[in-house]
């Protein structure tokens, strides 16, 4: 059996799941797919793998009591078996006081985030999507680092009240690392892609390589406040944590009303309505948007739709559970599948045009909160930072270790450029005023 | 990254969710498992691999999730399934397959594999040198544990979280998340070279944070368990006095008191409140092994991985200082002359600890810095010519049946020191110091020199003596000058172990749990920064 279930063949199982029903509720919740990936370093294919798999879960709710059962067999015996086995464990479990009632049928935006190129990928694209990224820096006697993982994969969820939805999904991340011979430059490039027909290897691996050769013998500058340009793969990471990304997960309305959220207000409350940044930065969720096409729903049923988190500085929402929401009578909007930040027109090079005196950081690495309360983070400037002075780039840096909060930061916004996509959202590059580094790093 | 993940309870990949019951229930014959296991070496021979491994999984998981006096959910997952690794000509091939019960499917996915590695080896530069490795024939090791955990009921479980966070309320704090997560893995791996190892390991996590929140004020503080993630069963939960370590807050050894644990807690967290902003400057750290464990893990046990000095992390975790050249030259001061690291993948309790590692190497206890030089990195087989070793030192890990396997960190651990010392002579000695208890925020660049790291509680220690409670502290320093301006060790007596389920490496990023132990340690002179801003 296939992995991959298109819409119908996915609703036929599900339904038949739920005609076995004898719960108060039952919900079912069918996945599959392949994952393929390839690895490489010193200029060579390090690891590569493939998996496969399919699977059912069927969620049974008797009042506040629930209780989940999983399968990958899917005959008519198995998957009632199922069903038994999830009313019993939900007969002995625990009540949930905040268990919310499964949904009824939904209405859902029409996204496409699949791409059949994709989805037809084989272990020789990937082999030669590796070599156009290896080949160039093998002849510049450079050595690269890089990976490239591609998905293909459909999700469906049906329940007893009605609800149904189907989405099957595309991505492909790359990442190659460029280091000179040495060991004494660095350069990084990353892109992320729902076609794999628009990621071209080669050209983000000369970019890494440009900056690997730029990069070479960088020069220390004192820790301190310093005008930044942020590039969007220091504001978002594909992989481990990044500033605007963690900004936008902290946003959850109920850790706001507990008083334990930056978006917490004193004497209690949130600080929905107040104006926390400039008013340049608008930021909201948009899963039809064609650049950075997303889920039509989130992974309790609930439909994603177009929301402003942020407009014009000013929190205008925060992402609910159905239980908070009921429980102070609001709108349950689910957290946003993707972010979207919009920007300017300028580009890189016109940011760095126009800066008299400032630092390029090619991207951020290892950033870890240290102040849940001001969402203070640190990290750590990494391949590719560089000094600019009267718009040019005159020379490489060491990197930085920072303190920074992404609040300061979209306080301090100097310049914003034209946003690019970066881990499935769209970000703007930055000038950042006085943005804190607290100390140097010998690291390359 | 070694990114340490999130501290979030860990669903194996392509798990599906089970009742409790199933945790029990016993997987696939040994019989059956060998079947399997042939029917893939063999299909990898016949398709041309010049060696194969494979490996059948099944990783049982069970996390138990409070808040306050709700049970937010149950969690009970099992993922089982086959991976399979070959070379063929000269190169790496990787396939797996869920839920794999059957001969024909497994040769299949022995088949992919082969048909990968063809497909990357026009890129070879070097073809694969794997050193030799003895087959030990059908062999096992289980955790030595004195009760698995998915034998306790839920509701014994469930009883003991709400209670300890019913004391956590009532003890002042606003809000209590309390997990515990539960693991068992039971491997089986096989390889051409003959070596057959069923293998069974056990670990457990319990985990709290403990939220004070002063509305007037506008702010909130947390404090964090001082548990460890132990490789035991149940009994880490069953309260043992021998186990603890008085002071100014109680620590755990072996045996972990939650209840004790998060009613200091719930105390601390409102302390930590109204406690003094640290004044940034110079001060002697003095480490408890609860936090030393997060530090020695970023410092000392990733820059001596060896797949990161030779760059095969470069594109994420990163790569490492400690270039060959700094081992070659045989008086690389890596510390001070204290400052002594072993790595070990049998040490008895800790979460590194199996019998065979997953390319069927038997484990070992070894040196990595000696009387402050450094003497040895952590390797497997594929690397282990680079350094002049014969064999493998055993610390191939995947986590999980889909995952290919590759090196990863042993147990690292800070050797106890030589001469008697406890913690109270050690802190009589301090004139101007932060005593730090608990692990906290931790970031490192990507080649291990410049690190940062938090805690959960920090004493100001003046004139020997400890005077009251810190908060916004954290400090900054580069590694090989930190471990350097390590003075003093404290003794056996108090040597304990920290650890993390969770550890990141590789790509697509895979998560191994490891041991860190430590007795108390002193460094002179550390920059402290404050940490408090305005937003």
């Amino acid at each position: 059996m296939t992995t991959l279930l298109t819409e119908a063949e996915a609703k036929r199982i599900i339904d038949k799941v739920l005609s076995f029903s004898k719960a108060d509720e039952l919900s079912v919740n069918m996945s599959g797919g392949r994952r393929g990936n390839i690895r490489y370093a010193r200029n060579a294919v390090s690891t590569s793998g493939e998996s496969t798999n399919l699977s059912l879960a069927v969620t049974a709710a008797f009042g506040k009591k629930t209780g989940t059962a999983t399968i990958n067999e899917f005959d008519d015996a198995s998957l009632e078996k199922t069903v038994r086995r999830a009313e019993e464990v939900a007969r002995l479990a625990p009540e949930n006081p905040e268990y919310m009632p499964m949904l009824g049928p939904q209405q859902y935006l029409k996204t496409n985030p699949y791409a059949q190129s994709t989805a037809d990928i084989t272990p020789d694209f990937r082999a030669q999507a590796t070599f156009d990224s290896i080949d160039p820096c093998r002849k510049k006697n450079l050595t690269a680092a890089g990976y490239m993982e591609d998905a293909t994969r459909f999700n469906a969820i049906g329940n007893t009240k009605g609800l149904s939805a189907y989405n099957r999904d595309t991505s492909v991340e790359f990442s190659v690392t460029v280091r000179t011979a040495d060991g004494m430059g660095s350069g990084y490039a990353t892109r992320d892609v729902t076609d794999v027909s628009k990621l071209n290897t080669k050209d983000a691996t000369e970019i890494a390589m440009q900056k690997a050769q730029a990069s070479s013998s960088a020069r220390a500058l004192e820790p301190g406040k310093y005008t930044v340009i942020l590039e969007p793969a220091a504001l978002v990471a594909n992989v481990d944590a990044s500033l605007m990304a963690a900004m936008f997960r902290s946003m959850d309305a109920r850790s706001a009303d507990e008083g334990r959220s930056f978006l917490s207000k004193k004497g209690g409350g949130t600080r929905l309505g107040e104006k926390l940044f400039d008013e340049r930065v608008t930021i909201y969720s948009d899963p039809t948007n064609p650049e950075v096409p997303g889920g039509a729903f989130s992974g309790d049923g609930r439909p994603q739709e177009k929301v402003t988190w942020i407009e014009k500085g000013v929190v205008k929402n925060m992402p609910y559970s159905r239980y908070w929401a009921e429980k102070k009578g609001v709108h349950a909007t689910p957290p946003g599948g993707n972010f979207i930040m919009e920007g300017g027109t300028q580009s890189l090079a016109d940011m760095i045009k126009s800066t008299e005196k400032g630092i390029l950081v090619t991207r951020f690495w290892y950033i870890r909160p240290v102040d849940p309360q001001t969402l203070l983070y640190t990290g750590l400037t990494r391949d590719g930072t560089f000094y600019i002075e009267n718009g040019q780039i005159k020379f490489p840096v060491k990197n930085f270790r920072f303190n920074e909060s992404p609040v300061i930061m979209l306080n301090n916004l100097e310049a914003l450029g034209k946003p690019v996509r970066m881990g499935g959202n769209l970000v703007p590059p930055m000038k950042i005023r006085d943005f804190t580094f607290t100390s140097l790093s010998d690291a390359v | 990254m070694g990114a340490l993940g999130m501290m979030m309870p860990a669903v194996p990949a392509f798990a599906r969710t089970v009742a409790p019951e199933a945790l029990l229930e016993p997987g696939l014959d040994i019989t059956v498992k060998k079947r399997l296991a042939d029917a893939a070496l063999n299909a990898a021979k016949a398709k041309g691999a010049t060696y194969a491994d494979v490996r059948i999984g099944r990783y049982l998981n069970q996390s138990v999730l409070t808040r306050e006096n709700k049970v937010q959910g149950i969690v009970n997952s099992e993922s089982f399934g086959v991976g399979v690794r070959v070379i063929a000509n000269g190169c790496w091939g990787f396939a797996s397959v869920g839920d794999a019960r059957d001969e024909s499917v497994v040769a299949k996915a022995a088949e992919t594999a082969v048909a990968i590695a063809k497909a990357n080896a026009r890129l070879l530069t070097e073809p694969v040198q794997l050193a030799p490795q003895q087959g030990f024939g059908e062999v096992s090791w289980k955790a030595p544990i004195k009760k698995n955990a998915f034998e306790v009921p839920v509701k014994e479980k469930v009883e003991l979280l709400l209670a300890c966070n019913a004391a956590a309320m009532k003890n002042g704090a606003n809000f209590v998340n309390n997990v515990l997560l539960q693991i068992n893995e039971q491997k089986y791996f096989a390889s051409t070279d003959g070596t057959y190892a069923d293998q069974d390991i056990h670990r457990i996590g319990p985990n709290f944070t403990v939220t004070a929140v002063d509305p007037q004020n506008g702010r909130f503080a947390t404090r964090d368990s001082l548990s460890a993630p132990m490789g035991m069963g149940y009994e880490y939960l069953q309260v043992n006095p021998s186990d603890k370590v008085g002071g100014v807050t109680t620590r755990y050894n072996m045996g972990y008191d939650m209840l004790e644990d998060i009613t200091a807690a719930a105390k601390q967290a409102k302390e930590k409140l109204s406690a003094k902003s640290v004044e940034a400057g110079k001060y002697d750290l003095v480490l408890d092994p609860s936090h030393t464990w997060l530090t020695i893990h970023e410092s000392v046990g990733h820059p001596l991985e060896l797949d990161r000095v030779l760059g095969y992390e470069a594109n994420y975790a990163g790569t490492s200082f400690v270039t060959l050249d700094k081992w070659k030259s045989k008086n690389f001061n890596y510390g001070s002359p204290v400052v002594n690291f072993f790595a070990d993948k049998t040490q008895t309790g800790s979460l590194g600890a199996v019998g065979w590692d997953d390319e069927g190497v038997k484990t070992k206890r070894w040196d990595l810095v000696k009387d402050g030089i450094l003497v040895n990195y952590q390797a497997i087989r594929d690397q282990v010519h680079i350094i002049g070793e014969k064999e493998s030192q055993g610390c191939c890990y995947a986590d999980n049946w889909s995952s290919v396997q590759f090196q990863r960190m042993p147990n690292v651990s800070l050797a106890p020191g030589k001469t008697p010392l406890s913690v109270q002579d050690m802190i009589k000695g301090v004139d101007k110091g932060i005593y730090i208890i608990g692990d906290g925020s931790f970031s490192i660049d990507q080649q291990r020199y410049n690190f940062q790291f938090g805690g959960q509680l920090f004493y100001e220690i003046k004139n020997g003596q400890i005077v009251g409670m810190l908060k916004d502290v954290a400090y900054q320093a580069n590694t090989r000058e930190f471990w350097n301006s390590c003075v003093a060790v404290c003794d056996e007596s108090d040597y304990r172990l920290g650890g993390a389920f969770s550890d990141g490496k590789g790509q697509p990023s895979q998560s191994s749990a490891v041991s860190h132990g430590s007795a108390t340690a002193r460094f002179k002179g550390v920059n402290v920064i404050n940490t408090a801003r305005k937003i």
